[in-house]
């Protein structure tokens, strides 16, 4: 793209695509800041008025808030460090050379393949079922008595659901990472005299250092936004209530269209401020 | 102290085998260089005595102690690698200090250690920066730092000037030697490069398909090769090697005459030919005769000054006491 010609031309051609895209962003996010500033209830007459800051105040001032806020960053947080840890050690596994090396690959990468409905309720009817779910058989097989877990231990339980749908997704991005590394690397390191602990730790860790940024920035943003693990599980109850199914609440149980869109944008701000906070990690590992 | 002692060693990788049974002594303070045609096994064979590989059968003794079970760190030698090797992670000091570091040494000691390095290799300025803001010669060196300071019983080099411009490649060539001259360890380096065996070796080691063709130092390899495939190999331009009818006068299968060894004539000679494509280096000029008669084109080294142009007719003399003889099975006779 050097003459004038085809610089314009490329950005005629681009064009269709842009708009589209920006349209597709714009529409909704300029819908949803109108929304926010109306007291807007769908079912009791729609439009009442213009409210200003109204619907902003009470969705912080709501006793839900900050609980809802305090299990998102729960379920991100643990669902990152079980998939970036888990993720690691799958990765160093699946490098070794085996037998199978190409299936088993595919099979590792297979739950990211599962719909998120689906799993969520493989997981809940199979395996979490307190009386036939897998896991209360294998419960009392020890003799023990079994988990409830969708109540019980509820937050755990997304937790585990969560991580492994996401669980692939960190592995495949970390193995292509540790493929990448050159292997006089680790010869001249166990020349060195580290063992293999420390060749993990000074030479695999630090090289796997912008994947792991990556993998944590990718999953950040969409694990902010985990819905349907929740609707057909603990359909928010039991201390499961994220700042998303808070806004779905807001919008379509109470049919407060003008609050939930207000919690809508703050949602947009703080999965933006998370992205930025990451981007810039991500730009510093990238100076590298 | 650092004698280096292979015996009948083999390795085989599964059906294929790469090195076929093996003997060699590499004596304290040598500097030992691999030399052979790619596929022949050298590398191989020094990562059996790193210890990156394991040996088939065979012992290799260093200091007289079987080392085939020990692991590479604790052999106590030191490898640079081709691509360097170096963690770009971590600052130029950082590089260096690691083999300490490893070791469990004081913090004292590693910087203690590391400035002297730094010192004898020019890198003291660059201490603070990290492997990807040095340019290829720099890197060169922090890896053979990163070696230096375990002060080893002997270095290990794998082809470490082939990622090098031909300018500093001389460059780290000098500097390489007299590193090996200033500090008197045993040193085994593996390169294609017959130039580098020839200016740093004290004893060559001549590699094909997983044997040795001939060990010694450059000038008996020069002077006497053991079989047409040292012949080819050792020297540069190649050796003229002739068959048939002029063979057969100096009861030989083979003979071969260096470039060097043949005079060139616009008048007289032994043999006449054209001249084909002619190189001219400045110091020498090679003229690449043709039509001689005598097989292949003849290679023909003359001083820089003399000039033919192509097509020319040239006469050609060797020099009868630099002939060497092949018999059938291509083994120097005499």
């Amino acid at each position: 793209m050097s003459t004038k010609a085809s610089r314009s031309a490329a950005r005629l051609m681009l064009a269709p695509a842009v708009i589209l895209l920006l349209g597709w962003m714009l529409v909704p996010l300029t819908m949803t800041l109108i929304f926010s500033f109306q007291r807007y209830l769908p079912l009791r007459g729609g439009f009442q008025g213009w409210v200003g800051f109204e619907n902003y105040v009470r969705f912080v001032g709501s006793s839900a808030f900050w609980p809802a806020v305090q299990s998102t960053v729960i379920i991100v947080g643990g669902v990152l460090l079980i998939t970036v840890v888990l993720g690691i050690l799958l990765a160093i596994l699946l490098d070794q050379p085996m037998w199978g090396q190409g299936m088993v690959r595919i099979l590792v990468i297979a739950p990211f393949f599962v719909m998120p409905t689906v799993s969520g309720l493989v997981w809940k009817n199979m395996f979490m079922d307190p009386n036939n779910g897998l896991l209360s058989h294998l419960w009392r097989f020890f003799g023990a008595d079994p988990v409830i877990w969708l109540s019980d231990a509820s937050m755990l339980s997304i937790i585990l659901i969560v991580s492994w749908q996401w669980l692939p997704f960190a592995t495949l991005i970390l193995l292509t990472a540790i493929q990448s590394l050159d292997s006089e690397q680790l010869e001249a390191a166990e020349m060195d005299g580290a063992p293999a602990l420390s060749r993990f730790r000074h030479i695999i860790l630090p090289h796997l250092s912008r994947a792991i940024t990556i993998v944590i920035l990718i999953q950040t943003i969409f694990l902010l936004a985990i819905f349907a693990e929740i609707f057909v599980t603990t359909q928010g109850s039991f201390g499961t209530r994220t700042l998303t199914y808070l806004i779905f609440q807001r919008v379509l149980e109470s049919q407060n269209v003008g609050l939930g869109s207000a919690g809508g944008i703050y949602a947009v701000i703080l999965a933006n401020i998370f992205a930025l906070f990451l981007m810039r990690i991500v730009g510093k590992n990238l100076d590298r | 102290m650092g004698q280096i002692v292979l015996e009948q060693v083999t390795k085989s990788f599964g059906d294929v085998t790469v090195i076929t049974p093996l003997d060699l002594t590499i004596d304290d303070g040598e500097f030992c260089v691999f030399v052979g045609p790619s596929g022949c096994g050298k590398s191989t064979l020094l990562r059996l005595i790193a210890g990156l590989e394991d040996v088939t059968s065979g012992e290799i003794r260093i200091d007289g102690q079987g080392v085939s079970t020990i692991p590479p760190a604790k052999r106590g030698l030191a490898m640079v690698f081709q691509s360097y090797a170096l963690y770009p992670h971590m600052t130029v000091r950082k590089n260096i200090a690691f083999p300490l570091r490893m070791a469990g040494l004081d913090r004292a000691e590693q910087n203690r250690r590391v400035e002297k390095a730094a010192e004898v290799l020019n890198l003291t300025d660059y201490l603070d920066r990290r492997p990807g803001q040095l340019s290829g010669g720099q890197r060169q060196r922090v890896a053979i730092g990163r070696a230096i300071v375990r002060e080893p019983a002997a270095f290990l080099f794998d082809e470490p000037l082939s990622n090098l411009d031909a300018a500093l490649r001389v460059g780290m060539r000098l500097e390489i030697s007299e590193l090996h001259n200033r500090l008197g360890t045993t040193m085994i380096y593996v390169t294609h490069d017959q130039v580098e065996a020839m200016t740093m070796a004290d004893k060559i080691v001549v590699l094909r398909a997983g044997h040795i063709e001939q060990v010694g130092s450059p000038l008996e390899l020069y002077r006497a090769p053991r079989n047409l495939f040292v012949a080819g190999f050792i020297g540069s331009p190649k050796m003229n090697l002739i068959e048939g009818a002029e063979a057969t006068k100096h009861d030989a299968m083979t003979i071969g005459i260096r470039p060097e060894h043949i005079s060139i004539s616009a008048d007289e000679g032994r043999w006449s030919g054209v001249v084909g494509v002619s190189e001219h280096l400045g110091s020498d000029t090679f003229f690449h005769v043709q039509d001689t008669g005598l097989g292949d084109t003849v290679t023909v080294r003359a001083e820089g000054d003399v000039s033919f142009k192509h097509g020319d007719r040239v006469y050609l003399t060797p020099r009868d006491d630099m002939i060497h003889r092949f018999d059938a099975k291509g083994l120097r006779i005499g």
